[in-house]
């Protein structure tokens, strides 16, 4: 052990180095004595009167919320300013004196405010209040006047959110305040209690851009809470602009078309997958969440059957009629089970076992081939090339189309749709798949649900040749000094299973469809200057016999929803369409002609 | 074989001391967490049971380490040393996340932050390294080179997670036995020239986003809402404490509720405004004299681990009440260390009760080596 103790240097060596600490340290405690006999005895009456009133504060500047614009500039969602009366409990004194005037002022009952008070109580004291946001000027210029006899009172002008147009409400999204499980969530530190936040849509997706960052000032106030002085300003950094794909001009377009409607438009560009239109109807005012609304404006909301916070292009699944011809095309070429010069007859029904199945025809459509089997949509036709591909081959298929997934667009609460496959019917029910569930599979009714934005993705590739773009909302995200934060690319999602062949023989069939006088769209959707190609569908809500039994009351409730899906021009596309009417009736009267317009719209002005 | 004299030569006075500034410490969290006009909730009385909990776990260390010799720490200096960067490697990756940075490690109840611990093994083994190659010719530059590693290393980490302050602490705590042991003064002036050409070489390397970290780091009014705000508030709440300060739970600067620091790094200000200029200098004095009484063990020690090891434990106490009562005075900039025994915070406690526990025990076994 003692081999430890170093004998070589002795203890007065360790001693004189010691004390050569005690310098330092004794020279440390001189500075933080004399520090604080500076603090509290030289200035500590002067300090002592600034804690009385806790005179310095910090007060919040809010930033600007980035603006939304369209893709080519033109203002979506914009701000502007309120004025938010609030009170910081502990200036208000005397406390009671004050909340009858207030109450007068700002035309809210005393109870209520006093709630208001008490709700807040857990939080710091001297934490303004706010009373009443966006208040008119008449009632700001009453607060005002009698400043003096309202302690604690203050006036905050606040940017507020506004919806200048209401368009593309189910896109954009909307704001409104943060509530308690908000705030309690990790992510959003910075937030406080009345802040906003976005609820929905591109608010919600893109609020890390949009928001900007909090600034701040800190100021002296008097006994009454007034600002005397302002120390130090941190201004607070705007938020970024967010350039969406969408086009103004053919949204409203879009809109305007389906006024009065339930349903769904998506225009998309085939080169790019660029949303040019996203409509979902009936729609709401988004103002109304800024605003904050009665409980009875919400139940309205919410109950209302025809859904208008639902986004139909996403969250809507319905069965795809008609337009799922398309994928039983490409099944059907591709497994090699018909070729072009192989014609079906068509009498107006198919048999299968002791059952017969109709064709949307009833005399039939006589000889026909698969491009005019496209063309005039014969179900017959589908349900024997159907019937050989078998349900899970054709799901395979589908599937492989991009149908039964979501697409993955930069939004919330997308559906992905369903694809049955025989095994799924197994789990789901427990019975076997019948032969003739695979009839109403091949002609898009049945168990099948598919969104108009899936429904988009697929046209628009058949347009484009085979290339699954992503749909993309967003085009670009700047700073407000016109840096590029974000610049979207197209995505390739994958390639249609459908050979080059294929897919000649499927345009060919599709631009029959509008161009050919037996063409299911010819009189509603074909166009003199632009050629258009396309497909009906005609979602059943009800089976059809089923409907000729019963007498219902409101007939429109169980009317089929309308489909078509739609590109233009028929060679090197601008545009592809997805349309669905709800409750609509035929895909050829209904839809398509909202399609023609939509696409003459855009077409027309290019040139 | 247990030695009469170990308990003849116990050190009651450090003990005494360390009691009373855990007893303050318990009083200024009181303040911080009750406020006179408010009840108690459940909430705020969690803050102090935990607190006790910390100090009870802190004095069990402090026992144990009573009955091991700590010259034990001399042969065991680089498996403690290894053990703590593996556990600092150990956090980088599998530690909790607080507030941006991950500096805890979780075992079931039991959490602790291993840079705390760190500052403990640096200390044991430059203290180690020093008390082999210690000469009266003072250390040249090729001696500093493997303390300068030892140092560097945990530090490395420690910045990675990211924790300046402590990862400073440590460096200077490293300085203070390095001073102590003596270094030859050509070395010294190398070194102070180096540091002065490499500071500004090694600022423009930094990036934009690094340089703006420092600054806001090293000047509080570039952040007047943030760390600026509240040391003005500290200000005036020491200042409003004047002489005799308001009285306990009387202190209003507590209701501006500048959370959480208030209870840990801010803590000072809290005593100092209900006690006033005497409770303050109470306070000051209390930490002056267990300083002294540290350096007393130092000197007694008769071997120079002891000595090294009791001069750096004087260093980590030194060094983070001065730089805390420093900062919310408005000297220094606001770098998040705590007060020793007050400021509340496990990790914080059971280290300082450990590095008491350390030095109570060299004072103890003074006598072995008569």
């Amino acid at each position: 052990m003692s081999n430890n103790y170093i004998k070589t240097i002795d203890n007065d060596y360790y001693r004189q180095r010691l004390s050569n600490l005690l310098i330092i340290i004794f020279l440390a405690f001189a500075i933080l004595v004399t520090r604080l006999f500076y603090l509290q005895i030289i200035e500590g009456d002067n300090y002592y009167t600034k804690s009385e009133n806790n005179c310095i504060r910090l007060q919040r500047i809010p930033p600007e919320r980035g603006l939304i614009y369209d893709r080519q500039g033109v203002l979506l969602v914009d701000n502007r300013p309120s004025f938010d009366i609030e009170i910081v409990p502990k200036d208000a004194r005397p406390y009671k004196a004050v909340l009858p005037d207030l109450s007068k002022y700002l035309n809210i009952s005393k109870k209520e405010l006093i709630s208001k008070l008490k709700k807040a109580r857990g939080s710091a004291v001297y934490r303004p209040i706010i009373l009443k946001r966006d208040v008119s000027r008449d009632v700001l210029a009453k607060i005002e006047v009698n400043r003096y006899d309202l302690p604690g009172v203050q006036v905050r002008v606040t940017p507020r959110r506004h919806y200048v147009h209401r368009t593309a409400v189910h896109l954009i999204g909307y704001l409104s305040e943060i509530n308690s499980s908000e705030l309690k969530k990790k992510g959003l530190k910075d937030y406080r209690q009345g802040d906003y936040i976005g609820k929905y849509g591109i608010e919600k997706t893109l609020e890390k851009y949009l928001r900007g960052k909090q600034g701040g000032r800190q100021v002296e106030v008097d006994v009454n809470g007034r600002i005397l002085k302002v120390n130090v300003t941190k201004k607070s950094t705007p938020g970024h602009n967010v350039y969406l794909t969408i086009d103004a001009d053919l949204q409203k377009k879009a809109e305007l078309l389906l006024e009065g409607k339930n349903g769904a438009i998506a225009a998309m560009d085939p080169n790019t997958g660029m949303i040019l239109a996203f409509v979902s109807k009936p729609d709401y005012d988004p103002n109304i969440f800024v605003d904050g609304m009665t409980h009875d404006q919400w139940n309205k909301l919410v109950n209302d059957y025809q859904k208008p916070l639902h986004n139909k292009v996403l969250q809507g699944e319905y069965p795809p009629g008609s337009v799922y011809k398309i994928v039983t095309t490409i099944a059907g070429l591709e497994e090699k089970l018909i070729t072009l010069n192989e014609k079906i007859q068509c009498f107006g029904s198919y048999r299968l076992g002791n059952r017969s199945y109709r064709c949307w025809k009833k005399y039939g459509h006589g000889w026909m081939n698969i491009e005019d089997a496209i063309a005039q949509s014969c179900d017959v036709f589908f349900y024997q090339l159907g019937l050989q591909l078998g349900v899970d081959r054709l799901a395979k298929y589908a599937k492989a189309c991009g149908l039964g997934n979501k697409t993955g667009i930069a939004l919330e609460l997308e559906r992905p749709g369903l694809i049955p496959t025989s095994k799924w019917k197994l789990l789901q029910t427990g019975e076997e798949w019948q032969k003739g569930e695979t009839l109403s599979i091949a002609i898009g009714q049945g168990f099948n649900l598919v969104t108009p934005i899936q429904m988009l993705c697929l046209i628009a590739a058949v347009a484009n040749n085979g290339i699954m773009y992503k749909p993309q909302v967003i085009k670009c995200i700047q700073t407000v000094g016109g840096q590029h934060l974000y610049d979207a690319q197209p995505k390739a999602m994958g390639i249609l299973p459908a050979s080059k062949k294929t897919l000649r023989i499927l345009k060919k069939g599709l631009w029959e469809v509008v161009n050919k006088v037996r063409g299911t769209a010819y009189w509603h959707a074909r166009d003199k200057s632009i050629e258009i190609s396309g497909k009906t569908g005609t979602a059943q809500v009800i089976s059809l016999k089923k409907q000729e039994e019963k007498e219902y009351e409101d007939k429109t409730r169980y009317e089929d929803h309308a489909w078509f899906v739609a590109y233009a021009p028929s060679v090197e596309s601008k545009i592809a369409v997805a349309v669905l009417v709800e409750h609509g009736g035929h895909g050829s009267s209904a839809a398509a002609p909202i399609a023609k317009e939509i696409i003459k719209a855009y077409l027309g002005r290019e040139k | 074989m247990f030695d009469r004299r170990l308990i003849q030569c116990f050190d009651w006075g450090l003990l005494l001391l360390t009691l009373l500034l855990l007893g303050v410490g318990l009083i200024a969290l009181c303040s911080a967490v009750f406020s006179a006009k408010l009840d108690m909730t459940a909430a705020n009385t969690t803050l102090i049971m935990k607190q006790l909990i910390a100090i009870g776990i802190g004095m069990l260390f402090m026992i144990f380490l009573l009955f091991i010799d700590y010259r034990n720490l001399d042969r065991w200096a680089y498996f403690i040393y290894f053990v703590t960067v593996l556990m600092l490697i150990w956090v980088l990756y599998y530690g909790h996340f607080v507030a941006g940075s991950r500096r805890w490690l979780v075992f079931g109840m039991l959490r602790f932050q291993p840079s705390e611990i760190a500052k403990l093994s640096v200390i044991i083994i430059l203290s180690h390294y020093y008390s082999r190659t210690i000469t009266d010719q003072g250390l040249s530059f090729k001696d500093l080179l493997i303390p300068l590693i030892l140092t560097v290393l945990p530090c490395m980490f420690i910045l990675k997670q990211p924790d300046l302050g402590t990862a400073g602490l440590i460096f200077l705590n490293a300085s203070a036995m390095t001073w102590f042991v003596k270094v030859k003064k050509r070395t010294l002036i190398a070194i102070a020239t180096i540091l002065v050409i490499c500071l500004p070489l090694g600022w423009f390397m930094l990036k934009d986003y690094q340089q703006a970290r420092i600054k806001s780091f090293l000047d509080p009014n570039r952040d007047p809402l943030g760390s600026g705000y509240h040391v003005i508030q500290s200000k005036i709440a020491i200042g409003s404490g004047r002489m005799l300060g308001k009285g306990f739970l009387q202190g209003t600067q507590n209701d501006l509720a500048f959370l959480p620091e208030q209870h840990t790094d801010f803590i000072f200000s809290v005593l100092a405004e209900e006690w006033g200029f005497v409770g303050s200098m109470t306070v000051i004095i209390l930490y002056f004299l267990l300083i002294m009484w540290t350096l007393y063990v130092a000197n007694v020690s008769r071997d120079i681990f002891g000595k090294l090891l009791a001069v750096g434990i004087c260093a980590m106490i030194f060094w983070q009440m001065s730089i805390n009562i420093g900062m919310v005075m408005g000297l220094m900039p606001v770098v998040g260390v705590t007060l020793p025994f007050i400021s509340y915070g496990g990790s914080s406690i059971v280290t300082t009760l450990i590095g008491i526990g350390i030095l109570l025990n060299i004072s103890m076994r003074r006598f072995m080596f008569d």
